[in-house]
């Protein structure tokens, strides 16, 4: 780790990033702020800008506008000393079909010209091993089933010890084993002090695997922060079980909440589920429970539940299922 | 360097590109040999004649017949595939990412090709001399000059000419190669090089357009007879390297230009 790796830090950090096609705008002003050692999931629909972000990023394709500093560095200025610290797998792996999957990660690993020869064997064998092909690892990748590929992008990824892993949908195609190998692999990444920038839209993926998420909506991040922040900042609501629903819905009208109507009933008959949004400050579960009890109310059951993430990313991003074109 | 020369050589396609030229000279000396009746001086491809009374001949024969379409064509199949070839495939954003460099990755590209050119020629020139010499009988060689040479140096001129092709095609291959860096479709880059190779002959010939000659690129493609005198004539070997110097600097700037702020979307 070089001294760049100070705790705290950024790994990844846009200032106003834009890119336009033609007209219009791919990534739209974005600041992204990816702290060091964090698992960022880089949410958002198709076409949100997702892929587009990471190539400007990583110095495939220029910026219209815009800073950028990866690990520490200005890109794409210092593009050079950058991307030797960073595995990446962009919109899908790509190899050539005529070669063998080893012989594939070799031809790749001498475009770089720091990688050692002398361990080039050695680390191909490992990489191969880390995504579970060491059993095709003689194939030729026109042989390959798509997970087999998507596989060997992500052990592409792997070559060198890196600072940052940016993985474009790395769980794209493989099998329920693949995406929990997906996951430990990440784990393991980041325990030995890599970030790890990962776009999906496998919501529950990201739900287990990150610490941050940042959400794309038509070239605009309409939301950045820790997992727990983003899921803060969606509704919260409050469920009380109870066979007097009324005198329920009075109490927490009276605690200033607006109880929604009873909604469908209980186990028996004469049960009914009364909720309302958490929305007033101060006004905490317990404090709910203590005015229902004291109310008289005969609680069966109360629950206080969190938006999920994909009740927050649907309100982020619309419910159109159209493609923003 | 190497790993680059791996993909191009571990590639079905190279291997079916030179086994068609090495048929090439095959198939020449095979008709002369079937055909008993001695080939009228002054018909067909140049030297054709000479092929009965001497094997050596048979490369030189094969050369002649390949300049103006076999070789072009393979090389503008290299040459094409360069950099759309990458894109297409998509391994083009993972040699950029590991990092290759974008002007190290245009100067292998670009000595690939160079490779291939050689390899090219060398094939036919090898594949014709061996036809040659279990064909036909081999002796003393008789130059345009009228002088006459052992085999020995006979061997050393059909290298020359080898390397004189090869100096040839390096314009092409440095015009295929910017081509290639404009599109990501590597067929297209290829289709468009052999076009332009086939063009630039076409414009040579015509004597209108006298003026415009000595800057097409293909305008000394077959000068090489002058490497069968004695003493050997080398002012069009030298035209032809610094007009093809001129065509490797212009097109690598081209190239460069286009290539280093390119944006890789593929
Ligand atoms: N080469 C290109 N030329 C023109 N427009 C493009 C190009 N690549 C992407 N776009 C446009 O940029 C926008 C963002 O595309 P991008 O690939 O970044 O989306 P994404 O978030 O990665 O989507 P997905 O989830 O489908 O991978 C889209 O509207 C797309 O049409
Ligand atoms: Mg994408």
């Amino acid at each position: 780790m070089t001294a760049a790796a100070a705790p705290g830090g950024l790994a990844i950090e846009t200032h106003r990033l834009s890119k336009h096609f033609g007209q219009r705008a791919a990534v739209d002003g974005i600041d992204l702020a990816v702290p060091r050692g964090s698992v960022y999931g880089f949410l958002g629909p198709n076409g949100s800008g997702k892929t587009t972000t990471i190539r400007v990023l990583l110095g495939l394709a220029a910026a219209d506008h815009g800073d950028i500093r990866v690990l520490g560095r200005e890109m794409p200025r210092e593009l050079a000393g950058v991307l030797p610290e960073v595995g990446a797998l962009v919109e899908g792996p790509a190899f050539y079909p005529f070669l063998s999957g080893a012989a594939n990660l070799s031809r790749l690993d001498t475009a770089d010209r720091h990688a050692s020869p002398a361990s080039r064997r050695r680390r191909v064998g490992e990489a191969l091993e880390r995504v579970g092909l060491a059993h095709a690892a003689g194939k030729k990748v026109h042989a390959y089933s798509l997970g087999m590929k998507q596989r060997l992008g992500i052990a592409n990824a792997l070559l060198r010890p890196r600072e940052l892993l940016v993985l474009d949908e790395p769980s794209n195609g493989l099998d329920p084993q693949g995406t929990r190998e997906v996951r430990h692999l990440v784990r393991s990444l980041t325990e030995g002090g890599a970030t790890v920038f990962v776009s999906s839209h496998l919501l529950a993926e990201v739900e287990q695997m990150c610490t941050h998420v940042g959400v794309m909506s038509a070239g605009r991040l309409v939301a950045q922060g820790t997992l727990n922040e983003l899921r803060a900042a969606g509704r919260t609501r409050v469920q009380v079980l109870t066979p007097d629903a009324g005198t329920a819905s009075r109490v927490l009208a009276g605690l200033g909440l607006e109880p929604g109507l009873p909604e469908g009933s209980g186990a028996r008959p004469a049960e009914a589920l009364v909720w309302a949004e958490l929305a007033r400050p101060g006004v905490e579960p317990e404090t709910i429970v203590a005015a229902l009890v004291a109310g008289g109310v005969r609680v069966r059951g109360f629950s206080v539940e969190r938006s999920s993430l994909e009740e927050r990313f649907v309100s982020l991003t619309g419910e159109g299922f159209d493609v923003v074109g | 360097m190497a790993s680059e020369l791996t993909v191009l050589f571990r590639r079905l396609r190279t291997w079916a590109m030179l086994l068609a030229l090495a048929a090439i000279p095959i198939l020449i000396a095979a008709a002369v040999k079937l055909t008993s009746r001695p080939a009228t001086p002054g018909r067909g491809p140049l030297f054709l004649d000479r092929i009965t009374q001497n094997g050596l001949f048979v490369a030189v024969t094969a050369l002649v017949v390949s300049v103006p379409l076999f070789l072009p064509l393979t090389v503008g199949v290299v040459a094409g595939d360069t950099i759309a070839g990458e894109a297409s495939l998509g391994t083009l954003r993972y040699l950029l990412l590991a990092p290759a460099g974008r002007v190290r990755l245009l100067l292998v590209k670009y000595t690939g090709a160079v490779v291939f050119c050689a390899a090219a020629t060398a094939t036919v020139t090898t594949a014709g001399a061996l036809a040659g010499v279990a064909l036909f009988p081999v002796g003393p060689v008789t130059l345009l000059s009228g002088d006459t040479i052992d085999v020995g140096e006979s061997v050393v001129r059909s290298l020359l000419i080898a390397a004189y092709i090869t100096v040839s095609l390096l314009g092409l291959s440095a015009i295929g190669l910017m081509i290639s860096t404009f599109t990501d479709v590597p067929v297209g880059a290829m289709a468009a090089t052999v076009v332009l190779s086939v063009v630039s002959q076409v414009l040579d010939n015509l004597p209108q357009l006298d003026w415009l000659h000595p800057w097409l690129f293909s305008h000394y493609w077959l000068g090489f007879a002058d490497l069968l005198r004695q003493p050997i004539s080398w002012t069009s070997f030298g035209d032809n390297a610094l007009l093809q110097a001129g065509y490797i600097a212009v097109c690598g700037a081209v190239a460069y230009g286009k290539f280093s702020t390119k944006d890789v979307l593929s």
